[in-house]
């Protein structure tokens, strides 16, 4: 078969826009990696291929202050916050996926309106909150704050995948006489694993990423969570901004998240359309 | 939790006087509480404390010292000893008035664009080719990087001696000299809305994706045996039958912008250009020690996102439960 030259013209042009799309999605990430690797002064030239393969930066972020202490707190503060949440969340959404109940459909609006929630608005009762329970200044008061928008994103994904178990299976084990809590945790567990592993994930890059309540809710260098670490970052002087270092510690936070969305590409994809999430 | 579950189940196969009906919704109240109770403790007592604070006089060193003032954070008349009134509070400040307009300008044009962008790279990635599985890979890398991260890693590129898209922009002879993207007040909301672009545009794209792969193929196949243009097929079809995927996208990408913090924060520190209703709250609380202030430009945003929901809602009939077609 032979193309006409039409064919080939719009053949063309859609391969050129689909690597316009991969070129402008890659390349902030692609640069980030090049100029960390760079040292010195050769971080000020500017280069579109690299160059250098220097692993000073990287150094110096790993031996730096405060870093490793920082990315160790964003670990136990965003799995604490999503192991939490899917606690409270299996059963939750038990409940409003199988159980016709007056106020339905209300309370899951409500949920999903609660993880819309501007932040901001929140803010200062819950900086009293955290003073009150004196946990200012320690990774509770982020496992408390986060629970407000990864709690509502767990409920509300898990409820819309357990709407679509087949109904026969809980009948079934409801003819055994199966409680509630057993056919959560006997019947829909084994069947959920899948769902849970992408809800958890996505919440936990929620909570890996915060800012807003982490910034205000820490104010020591070695409370500090990953994103604010980053942002305070300083150099020597006030007004010299090392670029190096904040690079390589861009990439040392970013290439696990990378990795594990590519890995679990379809299942983060499915849950976000559940979801309605953004990272 | 079980020992409860248990008692419920024996009272009701003792006195036989619960049906499996209402045993199911006793249990299922016992599995809402934690849950309920949860979200009441972080977020809507917090947001009626905020509330409170911000009829109050409170300060971040005393936060129980404050006492009621009424509206005076609102809106204040004062008059002066020579007679003249003053008007003062948020509602008269022109820095709250310059955040809400930075808030929504923001808002309305990177939505905008990210819907267009994303729809066209959904309409992409619903084709079929070689590469696809790779092209979708590529385009959830901007969304799987923190959104400091990407400040920070634009923040570089749009570097006003050293960035390289100044220096793209040189050799293509598009500018002079290279431009202070993030600290000049003419382009500190472009480069904003760049890297906002950017990073979420991806979002976009899978929700309506999600939405294309809806609709039948056998539509588009009817449509192409009787020869309708591909543009009509756009605009009668695939438009229309992906509408409600994308109202549904964007009122979550609307809620998300109006909100936005750490993207501006970190980008454009302390810009005029660029300042929203959650920087120049926060800025109220916690750096300039003006608490009740701050609660009270916070309250303000909470009621706009919140009338903007119900209209949304309302005007457009989105069905967020899903629960009409159940």
């Amino acid at each position: 078969m032979k193309r006409s030259i039409a064919d080939w013209i719009k053949w063309t042009a859609f391969y050129a826009f689909v690597v316009v799309i991969v070129v402008i999605s890659i390349f902030p990430f692609y640069y980030a990696i090049l100029t960390s690797l760079k040292s010195g002064t050769a971080i000020f030239r500017i280069n579109y291929f690299p160059v250098d393969f220097s692993f000073q930066n990287y150094a110096t972020v790993m031996t730096g202050r405060n870093f490793v202490r920082s990315v160790i707190n964003s670990v136990l503060v965003a799995g604490t916050t999503v192991l939490l949440a899917l606690f409270l969340a299996v059963t939750a959404s038990y409940a409003l996926s199988r159980v016709r109940f007056r106020g339905r459909a209300l309370l899951l609006v409500t949920i999903l309106g609660v993880s819309m929630f501007p932040q901001i608005a929140v803010l200062a009762g819950l900086f009293e909150l955290v003073r009150f329970l004196g946990i200012y200044n320690t990774p509770w008061a982020m496992v408390l704050s986060y629970t407000i928008f990864t709690l509502p994103f767990t409920v509300w994904v898990l409820t819309t995948f357990m709407r679509d178990l087949p109904i026969e299976i809980e009948e079934a084990a409801i003819i055994d006489g199966a409680t509630p809590w057993v056919i959560i945790t006997k019947v829909f567990m084994p069947l959920l694993w899948p769902a849970l592993v992408t809800t958890g994930l996505l919440a936990f890059i929620g909570a890996w990423n915060e800012f807003l309540f982490a910034l205000t809710f820490t104010i020591s260098e070695t409370q500090r969570t990953v994103p604010v670490a980053i942002a305070l970052l300083s150099g020597a002087s006030e007004q010299e901004i090392p670029w190096g270092p904040i690079m390589a510690a861009s990439v040392i936070v970013t290439v696990p998240l990378v990795a594990l969305v590519l890995i679990f590409q379809r299942k983060i994809v499915a849950g976000l359309t559940a979801g309605g999430v953004k990272g | 939790m079980r020992s409860d579950i248990t008692r419920a189940k024996h009272h009701g196969s003792g006195g036989g006087e619960l049906s499996l009906e209402a045993q199911r919704r006793r249990a299922a109240f016992l599995f809402l509480a934690p849950m309920i109770l949860a979200l009441f403790f972080v977020a809507a007592w917090p947001l009626l404390r905020t509330i409170y604070f911000s009829f109050t006089n409170t300060s971040l060193t005393n936060l129980y010292g404050g006492e009621w003032i009424g509206f005076d954070n609102y809106l204040q008349r004062r008059e002066l000893s020579s007679g003249r009134v003053v008007w003062r509070g948020t509602l008269v400040d022109p820095a709250w008035w310059n955040a809400v307009w930075n808030t929504v300008w923001f808002s309305v044009v990177s939505v905008l664009f990210e819907t267009v962008l994303g729809l066209m790279v959904a309409l992409v990635l619903n084709a079929e080719f070689k590469g696809r599985g790779l092209v979708r890979a590529a385009i959830l890398i901007p969304w799987a990087i923190p959104t400091i991260v990407s400040a920070k890693m634009w923040a570089w590129m749009l570097n006003d001696q050293f960035g390289i898209l100044n220096d793209m922009l040189i050799k293509l002879g598009f500018i002079e000299r290279g431009i202070a993207w993030t600290a000049s007040i003419d382009t500190a909301m472009t480069a904003v809305l760049i890297v906002d672009i950017w990073k979420t545009t991806p979002f976009m794209a899978l929700l309506c994706l999600a939405g294309l792969q809806m609709i039948p193929r056998d539509i588009y196949e009817a449509a192409r045996i009787d020869g309708v243009h591909p543009f009509k097929v756009f605009w009668k079809i695939t438009l229309p039958l992906v509408r409600p995927a994308l109202m549904v996208a964007v009122i979550f990408r609307m809620l998300d912008a109006l909100r936005v913090f750490d993207l501006i924060y970190v980008l454009t520190p302390n810009s005029k250009a660029t300042k929203t209703m959650s920087v120049i709250s926060r800025e109220n609380l916690i750096d300039f020690d003006k608490f009740a202030y701050g609660s009270a430009q916070s309250t303000l945003l909470f009621a706009i996102i919140a009338i903007f929901v119900s209209l949304y809602i309302w005007l457009g009939k989105v069905d967020l439960s899903g629960e009409a077609n159940r």
